[in-house]
């Protein structure tokens, strides 16, 4: 549901406000790409997760790391406004959410770390050193 | 001509920036906006003040490892900025913060005089 904003003044939040409109979703599970949003990255040692999911406490994730498939999941609790309030303006996602990244073969699913700092939580799972390229020497 | 050059530079820098999702709720003393600035930390939030403006801004930082090559990205700018037009009643002067996991929120009690007042009717 999307409220008018208060601040008519905002061209720009009309803008998106009718882009949202139009835009439609394209695929059956909302618009694209999901909540929370994802970076991912990777390095000779290691997969990197960020998931951008703030207002939550670390105990409300669930992560796991199964057949090759990293899964993040929560629920981020809705505001809840005082008796005789107004809300205004109601952008954030509330509810459960769930999002999955396939991960490389070469992964060690048993040391995998997770840490949640500023609202950013950050998976690094290790990746197993056999698949890090090894500088031969030549005799 | 250098003049249009600069200006093109600062809307270039002006639009390159995430616009935060924000809850906004108000109540008979006042305005709680709630703004999700994942990934920023609390010495790299602004909040000013300027006339009838309120604007956000805020630097992510992810130390994500120096020698890690991005796959996918789906928050690909480094900030977060919104401006948002106070109305008369609220008193920008008195603008209290807290900023806990990701979410600043922000109280911005109504003035003095626009408080509600209770209206007592006297039997005559």
């Amino acid at each position: 549901m999307h409220y008018r904003g208060i601040f008519p003044r905002d061209l720009f939040a009309e803008l998106e406000r009718l882009q949202r409109d139009f835009d439609g979703s394209p695929s059956i599970r909302g618009a694209a790409p999901g909540y929370p949003a994802m970076n991912v990255g990777t390095t000779p040692k290691s997969v990197e997760v960020y998931a951008f999911a703030p207002g939550m406490t670390p105990e409300e994730f669930d992560v796991q790391v199964e057949n090759g498939v990293l899964t993040i999941s929560g629920e981020r609790k809705d505001i809840v406004a005082p008796e005789g309030a107004t809300i205004h303006i109601g952008e954030h996602f509330s509810g459960r959410f769930r999002r999955v990244v396939s991960l490389p073969d070469d992964i060690e699913p048993n040391s995998t770390t997770a840490s949640y700092r500023d609202g950013v939580l950050h998976v690094c799972v290790a990746r197993r050193e056999a698949a890090q390229s090894r500088r031969i020497s030549v005799q | 001509m250098s003049e249009k050059v600069i200006k093109r530079e600062n809307a270039s820098e002006e639009s390159a920036a995430m616009r935060p999702a924000v809850n906004v709720v108000e109540d008979a003393t006042g305005i709680t906006l709630y703004a999700d600035l994942p990934g920023v930390p609390k010495e790299k939030l602004s909040i000013h003040v300027e006339g009838d403006n309120l604007i956000l801004e805020g630097e992510l930082e992810i130390n994500s490892p120096p020698n890690m090559e991005a796959i996918h990205a789906e928050v690909d700018l480094s900030r977060y900025r919104r401006v948002f037009g106070l109305s008369r009643e609220l008193d920008g002067n008195k603008v209290s913060a807290g900023f806990r996991h990701g979410v600043l929120e922000l109280r911005i009690p109504k003035a003095e005089h626009a408080q509600p007042r209770r209206i007592v009717v006297q039997a005559t």
